[in-house]
This record gives C-alpha cells, structure tokens and sequence, in this order.
C-alpha cells in the first residue's frame, strides 16, 4: 500500500502565451483537410466517439474542397452567397466600430473571425426553426438578408429601434428570422432551445431548435440543463459550442477546454458530437447540414464545437491587448474564414481579386447608407420614449407601474 | 360542488387545464408516473399521456429554463419545483428570463407559465423543506406571485395563473394541504372536510389574479396575512377576543392596495403576518404601503409577527413558526394602544 503523500500544490490553467510573447498555437492538432471520417447519421454517440477529438476540414490548403465532407453537389450560387454575407457582416462590423467610437451607440460585438460560422449554419435551416443565439450570431440575420436599418436602430436605440431602446445593442429579437431574444446573462438560452425543441416534439412538429454558445459559457450549469435534457428527452436540436479561444480575458482552459475537448462532453449524455473547423466555410456547411438532417429524421441532438478564434475584441468595452499577444489573431493557425473561402472561390473560377474588392466597396457603401438613414431617427437613445420603460413588463399594466409612469410623466 | 383538499383542488385545476387545452404541459422531479411527492398531480399522467405529463431530470434551472423555451415555442408550461427551498439554482432562470422576455424582446416572445411550488413549515423539514421565499420574486418586476390559503382559491387561482400571459411563481403553503392549520401542533389535525372553502365548484372557473379577500370581517383591527397564516390569524382572533378583519391577500404581486385600503381607514389598525423571516421581508412592502397609503387613519403603529431572521431550525421548529399565541399577543399590544 502507498500512503506517500505531499503538499498539495494548486494549479491555474496559463494560456500559451501572454502580451509580449511570441503566440504559441503547436500545441494544437490540426488534421489534413478531408482526412476525417464522415459517420453516418444514423451513428449512436458511442460509434463516433473519435470525432470529438479531431476536426473536420473541407477546405486544403490551396483552397480546394477535399475529402467525404466535401459535397459535390453544392452550388455556385450558395457559396457566393455565403462569400457575400460575409464580407456584408465584416464591413457592417467595421461601421458599427466606428458609430461607437464617435459615440453613437454605447456599445458593439464585432464578430470578426468567427462569420462562417454563423452564415453556413443559417443556410442550412428552414422557415420555422429558431436559432436560440448568444454573441457573435449576427450572421443568422444577415444571411436571411434582415434589414440592416432596422439591425442599425436597435444598436443606436433609437426612435425606430424594434425593441423600443430596452435592450443593449446587439441584443436582438426578431421572430420572424427564428432569433430568440438575446440574453446578456450568457447561457441561459441553451436550455430554452432545448425546451423549445422538446415543445416541437410534443406538438409532433418538424421545426427544429439551434442552440448557440460560447466556450467560456459552456462552464454555467445551463449548459449541463441544455445536455440532461436533451440527452433525457432526445429534442431535434443542435447544441452549438463556439469555442473562439477566449472569453473577454479568460482563455478556453479557464472553461475547462485545455485539454479535453467542447465536444467530448457530449459523450457523457450520450448525445453525438463533431468538432469543426469554425473557420472553414464548407466544413461549416457540412456538419451543419449532417446536424440537421439528423434532427429532422428525429434521430435527436447533436452538438458540434466550432473550433475558431475571436480576432477582434470581446466588445467596445474591452482591450485584448492586456491579456494576449497582439498577433495572436494573425499566427492563429486556422486563418481567415473569408480569404480560405475567396481562395477556394477563385479556384472555382467564380470569384476575383477585383470582384472582391468590388464587393468590399459595394458593401462599405450599402452600410454607410444604411447607417445615414438610420441616424434620422437619432443615435444614442435619441427619440426612444421614457414612458416606454415601463411596457411590456406584464402583458397589462398594473396599477402599481401605471401609478410609476403617472409619477415619471407629471 | 365537491369537498376538496387543497391538492385534490390543485390536482383538478390541473386537470381541467389539461383538459381543455392541449398547450399545457405538466412536468418537474416525480411529478410524472409517481404523481408528485405531495400526490398534486396523481393520476394525471395516465390520463393525459407521457408528452403532457412527465418526469424531469434533478435540475431546477432545466425544469424553468425548459419551460421558457417550451412557452416561447407557444405551449402553456405547468412546472413544479419539489420545494420552495429547491428554487434556487432556477432563480436566474426566473428572475433574468422567464420575467424578462416580453420587456426584452419588446413581446416578440413571451412566457406564459406557471411555476408551482410547496412552501412553508410544519412538517418537521428543517432549513431545506420549509421555507417561504415570496419575498426574492415579488421583488422581481414581470413576475406575478400568488400563494392561497385553501382549496377553492387554490384551484380558482391555478386555473388563472396557468390561464395568465405572463409567468406566474405559485406557492402552495405545504402544511394546508391536507387541512386548515391553525398553529396548534399540538391538537389533533383537522381536515378540510366541512370547510366552507372546500367546497369546490366542479369543472373550470377563476379567482382573479391580484384581487384579496376579507376572509373575516371585523371592526378593531386589521390583519393582512396570507397562506397557512390567514388560518393561524383567525384562530387567534377567536382565542383573544379580538374583532379582527382578516384580509387573506391570496396574490401578492400585483397586491390589491385598495381592499387593504379600504380595510385599514375602517380599522386603524393593522396586524402583519408572515412565516418568512421578518427583515426585508413582504411585511416591510406591506407596512410601507399601508403607511403611503393609510397613514393618518393609523391609529397605532403597524406591528409585524414572522419568522425569525434565522434559517428554519428543526428541533425548535415550533419556536420559529408564528403560532396563534404570539399572533394573538400581537393584537392585544395593537389594541393597547389608546
């Protein structure tokens, strides 16, 4: 018997490198595009344990589409879709940026780095499912072309802003486009797509539920609701994880990503997991549509981490360049969804260097006049209506809030 | 009309929710095959099938948090939280998303559920099976809290709350389930048998949600209590002598300021009571509003009898819980007062 004992030492996870080091990323298992296995959708979780620990890869390094994720059959049309979106999303980023920086809006998430994900995704849905998203979905919108003017009131919570200047910017609801009112509280949504999913499943419908969160949230108990629920009652949704390495400071390993995977946690639900490359815009494709097609034969959940890098900053709020190497974003090793996706597009011989820098200009344009109009109706919480705080907190108004707005208005 | 117990009130809302419409869902720990552990929803699972009444796993925030996206999704959920001392790990759940969707979304989605469960002592449940948490969600704006004193109140506001567009926190005081209880631990328990308030209406009707009732009517002084302590503050009533008009507030958000009103200028006086532990407790709001509201009709300051400001103890269980003997001390220090 070995009783030997000793002092207990306490560890911190460190990220590989800090501000002024050299970014580290060889620690990182990067397999060849093409060379994973695509399991049927009929696998159990058990039969394909071995995908939560690699990564699926469309895209090579010289832009072609390569291996059993690569399909054949997909369109021109739907890639240059997807290219466009993208860019739209980039420039719309940038304008947003700015707007805060001259004081416009109070506040703004860029999603820079992490855009394929969310477009490829979207277009793999139907009318009638609902995306239930965190941060860094605006993608989910854009791809299903929502009026930008109206995405630019909310930001400015002005006169015309949707949600009558209560929610932050960026914290979007829109019913219409299946995107679930966002939660500032982050993960608290995972478990309502799969509530939503079950509701779907009750009433014997087809929509299917589309869960969205961070790596850094994936260590709140909603996600372990989001995955007992769905391992119990088997919903049609898919639980996306979006691991972008960073949570504002805190890098994956602080969330217990160090070294086991996003993806594997799904094995101990018995719930089938994929790990993607987030930044390839075909393998994004492509596992969203094995997903989906898994939910609509009812064959339950699935999740997928999404294996990308936040490139730009957590919010206005924050400097990345106080916890992380300021080069990070250029030396991570998966590069730039749009340029992978513009090379692969070239290579195709439906896309150029003019056609691109057309496209960025076009864009730039279309924003910054989306943006003028939409400052008609104020920035910064101009027009929006004081009297307005006080609807809509009860479907009527009780007489203790209106005896409130009576005070407020005299 | 049918003498009930407060859960077969319970368990019949219930049932003719499920009945007549096909968006309520019932679900939460052994709510399902077993039938709950305090049997409110016994046989229905086998009435109504698995997908309207089920088991969940032990997981509060998922049974809430599931139960908003179920309600987003258009179902009407009736969830059950085992103990109102197990509502905890949902209160985020709660307060930062069920209450909060319609404001945040400007209704684009709403969550209309009801979210039931037992509260309060007198079983001998220590600090985890007795407590009375009303006070953390009527502090909650989009919530609307409700806690009854008896079997046609319980059913009547059920229906409503299950009925109700918004999320509704429905606390059922655990120790009148089965009967009145007055406070005396000591004498053989009484049933509800013979009850005027158990004699239930059969099939579906509604007690209104944010309307009190004066429960007893009475001249010298006024008491606005609620749950098992409506039952408490008439026992003591009776043992001293004292004309008490007993306001049972039966919802507690939104309150109906106008009956306690209309109850304290007749009076002068008035008597608070609650189980839950006494600082920042629902009495403060109660006191606070009858002194905004009543303050020079008040011929005596307001008194409050609750809880101690100690977790439920268990041995010393009958030393915390506000019994007739200190509610009745309380009233005659209210009537003292020249």
């Amino acid at each position: 018997m070995n009783n030997e004992t000793k002092p207990f030492s306490f560890k911190v996870p460190e990220p590989t490198s800090r501000p002024g080091d050299e970014p580290d990323f060889t620690g990182m298992d990067i397999p060849a595009a093409g060379s994973v296995r695509r399991p049927d959708i009929e696998s159990s979780a058990e039969d394909m344990k071995d995908m939560a620990r690699t990564m699926v890869r469309v895209l090579n390094r010289d832009g072609t589409a390569v291996g059993p994720w690569a399909d054949p059959d997909l369109s021109s049309d739907t890639l240059l879709f997807g290219m466009r979106v993208m860019l739209k999303i980039r420039a719309f980023d940038h304008r947003m940026l700015s707007m805060q920086r001259q004081g416009k809006t109070s506040f703004y998430i860029q999603c820079t780095g992490e855009e394929a994900i969310s477009v490829a995704h979207q277009l793999t849905l139907s009318p009638g499912d609902m995306n239930f998203p965190t941060y860094r979905q605006q993608g989910l919108l854009m791809a299903q072309d929502y009026p930008l003017e109206k995405m630019i009131c909310q930001i400015l919570s002005n006169e015309k802003d949707p949600l009558e200047g209560r929610q932050m910017p960026c914290l979007h609801s829109a019913r219409e486009y299946g995107f679930f009112t966002l939660s500032g509280n982050l993960g608290t949504q995972f478990i309502h797509a799969v509530g939503w999913a079950m509701a779907s499943a009750i009433k014997g419908d087809t929509r299917i539920a589309s869960a969205w969160i961070g790596e850094g949230a994936a260590a709140e108990n909603d996600f372990h609701s989001a995955l007992v629920n769905a391992s119990v009652y088997k919903p049609p949704v898919i639980l996306n994880v979006v691991n972008n390495q960073w949570a504002i400071s805190s890098f994956r390993g602080i969330a217990g990503g160090d070294h086991a995977t996003f993806a594997e946690r799904a094995h101990g639900y018995d719930i089938p997991s994929l790990r993607v490359d987030g930044n390839d815009f075909l393998a994004v494709l492509a596992a969203s549509n094995w997903a989906v097609k898994r939910a609509r034969r009812d064959l339950g959940p699935t999740l997928i981490e999404w294996v990308t890098y936040r490139a730009g900053a957590h919010s206005t709020a924050d400097d990345p360049s106080k916890y992380r190497p300021k080069d990070e974003s250029d030396a991570w090793p998966l590069g730039d969804p749009i340029l992978r996706l513009k090379a692969h597009l070239i290579s195709l011989g439906i896309w150029s260097e003019q056609r691109h820098i057309q496209a960025e200009a076009e864009f730039s344009d279309e924003i910054r006049s989306a943006t003028k109009e939409a400052e008609k109706s104020g920035v910064l919480g101009e027009g929006s209506s004081r009297s307005a705080m006080f609807e809509n907190v009860y479907k009527e108004m009780p007489d203790h809030l209106v005896k409130q707005q009576q005070e407020l208005e005299n | 009309m049918t003498s009930m117990t407060m859960v077969e009130a319970i368990r019949d809302g219930i049932d003719i929710k499920l009945g007549e419409d096909d968006d309520v869902v019932v679900f939460g720990e052994d709510v399902g095959y077993f039938g709950g552990v305090f049997r409110c929803t016994s046989g229905l699972q086998e009435k109504y099938g698995k997908s309207r009444v089920f088991d969940a796993p032990i997981n509060e925030s998922g049974i809430v948090g599931a139960g908003v996206g179920m309600a987003a999704y258009g179902l009407r959920p009736c969830v059950e939280v085992q103990f109102a001392d197990y509502i905890y790990p949902a209160y985020d759940q709660i307060v930062s998303e069920a209450a909060r969707l319609r404001y945040r979304s400007n209704g684009d989605f709403t969550a209309p559920m009801t979210i039931r469960s037992p509260c309060g002592g007198g079983i001998f449940g220590g600090q985890t099976h007795s407590q009375s948490p009303e006070a953390l969600f009527t502090h909650v704006s989009g919530l609307k809290t409700i806690m009854p004193s008896n079997p046609y109140d319980a059913k009547g506001l059920l229906i409503a709350a299950i009925e109700d567009d918004d999320p509704v926190i429905f606390f059922e005081p655990k120790r009148l389930y089965n009967g009145p209880f007055d406070g005396h631990h000591d004498r053989p328990s009484k049933n509800w048998t013979g009850h005027p308030l158990a004699d239930v209406p059969d099939g579906h009707y509604t007690v209104p949600i944010g309307k009190a009732s004066v429960y007893r009517e009475g001249n010298a002084l006024t008491v606005l209590a609620y749950g098992t302590m409506v039952h408490v503050s008439e026992a003591a009533a009776e043992e001293t002598g004292t004309d008490a008009e007993i306001i049972d507030l039966r919802t507690l958000l939104p309150l109906d300021i106008e009956t306690i009103e209309t109850s304290v200028k007749k009076t002068g006086r008035c008597l608070i009571v609650h189980e839950a532990t006494r600082t920042s407790g629902f009495g403060a709001e109660l006191a606070a509003q009858v002194q905004e509201n009543c303050f020079y009709h008040l011929e005596a300051p307001i008194i409050r009898v609750t809880g101690w400001d100690t977790p439920y103890p268990h041995a010393q269980e009958w030393h915390y819980f506000p019994g007739p003997a200190r509610v009745g001390k309380a009233m005659q220090e209210l009537m003292e007062v020249a």
